[in-house]
């Protein structure tokens, strides 16, 4: 049988609940952030740059590198390492800067 | 959206020390300045005290073994009982989740610190007053480009490492893990052991590098026995290590799905005819530490190069920065690992209590710091690595600036420096201002390696920056910054 890092670790979340990823239903453990539950669910990439328009997602993991940014319920550019996931939240890809919305 | 004038002070008093960081040197640091009696206050970005290196997971994620992911979780536990001891005890004010984004002279009183606390949405600005002032930032990763190295699915070595330890997730089941350092081997066995399967572990250089530096290596027999015992966990999880090869390029269309390994010199420059296929669903790459120096910078502290290339703060016996009242410990100093942040974060402690720092102290970070001088010898990245670029290979990830737009600012336009190359081509213009691709951009200019300058350490709304005292000077610096996302 394929080990876990929950089986090496012990124990069980808190609590578990739904977040969305572009309308698809994913399960979220209380206290991961957006991109571990992205991740968990096989999910590598949710945003495109904005010259070449390629896939990317989390990267360095800390923070420090913003290759995570995701539009989390409306808002653009939230690192999705950092973000803690809450019930019902709702994520989107995010396209370019994420404010097409503002472009003239 | 708040419109309060002016920032809340937290706490309403001025701290005999304000440590920045509670990874194992400010956490060590916080605890042994309370137990000498000063008054100390601990800010950390993160939720939780430990650092890069104890980052466990949640409380919510319920875990009964975090210290199956850790190495030392004593250390780590003892610290922690006394921080909590001190909070009850009034000795030490813990402020989590506090980003602190700069810290200014106020004159005789010492220092204000401006932090940006909470998080996103709910994000506040706080300041607080310090007597001194312990930077202890740590570090993040170093990573140099390579074709395919931003495909989803290639992530730090570290970033994999961090998300399993605070997240329980892993990247991909089947995870190449290369680049050049020690922390490959941890990263390697702990992947392994949640279950990932790590067909490689592949290093630059070559372990033989050690070889000069035995008498520091001799010194040091528990970091042997730690050394061994990483490749014996790899042994049994079989895993290979390959030293003096690189992954030079990752392959996939909208993720990774395999990896071209290859054979190095001495230099790091890839051999011709060498190159073969890994299959793979991650890769999971970094080459090394750098230092976390942005407040340090910001406040004229002083910089040397180290061993393994990278610029890290010039401290003195006692920890001292070149600036008084800023003291330093841990990987700000200089990349050494949790021992060494752990012994210099009580040595800075004692300093600034102006008592003299143990004998014992003292001897272990001298032992320590030549352990990790020799690492950093053995792995300082070869000048062949850039061998490995392609033009059109990425450089800078956030501005999408290709190797050959930073050969061509070298070579036809006089770029000398990374900060030209950056004016010239946008290299290090973007969200990340550099701390991804400035240690490439700067290799590839021939520079040496240029200590961080950003006059923010973390985004900043607009709304906190406008809100601030007219008597507070603006952050100096004629360097681009971005705003915080969203505002």
């Amino acid at each position: 049988m394929m080990r876990s890092p929950r089986e090496l670790v012990g124990g069980s979340p808190e609590a578990t609940f739904p977040v969305t990823f572009d309308g698809r239903e994913l399960p979220a453990q209380q206290g991961q952030s957006l991109a571990a539950v992205l991740w968990a669910a096989g999910i590598l990439a949710w945003r495109t740059t904005r010259e070449g328009g390629t896939p990317r997602g989390a990267f360095c993991g800390i923070g420090a590198c913003y290759d995570c940014l995701a539009t989390v319920n409306g808002r653009p550019n939230q690192r999705a390492c950092l973000v803690p996931a809450r019930p019902g939240d709702s994520v989107t890809t995010q396209e370019g800067t994420g404010h097409a919305d503002l472009a003239v | 959206m708040p419109t309060s004038p002016s920032e809340h002070t937290t706490p309403d008093r001025t701290a005999d020390l304000a440590v920045i960081g509670a990874g194992p040197a400010g956490l060590a640091a916080a605890v042994t300045a309370a137990r000498l009696g000063l008054r100390v206050t601990l800010l950390d970005a993160a939720d939780r005290p430990g650092g890069q290196y104890y980052r466990h997971p949640a409380p919510a994620l319920g875990a009964t073994r975090p210290q199956a992911l850790h190495h030392g979780w004593r250390a780590f536990a003892t610290r922690e009982a006394a921080l909590r001891a001190h909070r009850e005890a009034g000795r030490v004010t813990y402020l989590p989740a506090h980003h602190v984004w700069t810290v200014v002279p106020a004159g005789e009183d010492g220092w204000i610190l401006h932090a940006v606390a909470g998080h996103a949405p709910d994000e506040t600005p706080a300041a607080l007053r310090a007597r001194h002032v312990l930077l202890a930032t740590g570090a993040y990763e170093r990573q140099l480009p390579f074709p395919g190295w931003t495909l989803p699915g290639v992530v730090g070595a570290g970033g994999a490492q961090a998300m399993l330890k605070n997240n329980l997730v892993l990247p991909g089941r089947r995870v190449v893990v290369a680049g050049s350092g020690p922390l490959l081997l941890a990263v390697a066995g702990s992947l392994a052991a949640a279950g990932a399967t790590v067909p490689a572990v592949v290093e630059a250089a070559a372990y033989t590098a050690y070889a000069p530096q035995a008498p520091a290596l001799l010194r040091n027999p528990a970091k042997l026995v730690e050394g061994a015992a990483y490749g014996g966990a790899l042994l049994r999880h079989g895993v290979r290590l390959l030293t003096r090869h690189a992954v030079t390029e990752a392959h996939g269309t909208t993720r990774v799905e395999a990896v071209t390994v290859t054979r190095l010199d001495g230099d790091w420059q890839p051999l011709p005819g060498t190159a073969r296929r890994i299959p793979c669903d991650a890769l999971a790459v970094g080459h090394g530490l750098v230092p976390q120096l942005e407040l340090a910078t910001a406040l004229g502290c002083a910089t040397r190069e180290t061993a393994d290339g990278t610029a890290a703060l010039d401290v003195d016996a006692e920890q001292r920065t070149s600036v008084p009242g800023i003291w330093s410990a841990g990987e700000t100093g200089g990349i050494g690992g949790a021992e060494l942040a752990l012994t210099e974060g009580e040595i800075a402690a004692h300093a600034a209590a102006g008592r003299p720092a143990p004998a014992a102290l003292v001897r272990r970070r001298a032992r320590l710091r030549a352990f990790a001088d020799a690492m950093a010898a053995a792995h300082r990245p070869g000048t062949g690595w850039t061998g490995w670029l392609r033009e059109e290979t990425d450089v800078c990830r956030c501005e999408e600036v290709p190797a050959g737009r930073i050969r061509e600012a070298v070579r036809d336009l006089g770029a000398r420096d990374a900060r030209t190359v950056k004016l010239l081509t946008r290299a290090g213009m973007g969200w990340c201002q550099g701390r991804m691709c400035g240690p490439a951009v700067a290799a590839l200019a021939g520079g040496a390696p240029a200590p961080d300058r950003r006059p923010l350490s973390c985004p900043v709304p607009l709304r906190h920056l406008a809100a601030l005292e007219p008597q507070a000077p603006p952050p100096a610096s004629p360097d681009a910054e971005l705003p915080a996302p969203g505002h």
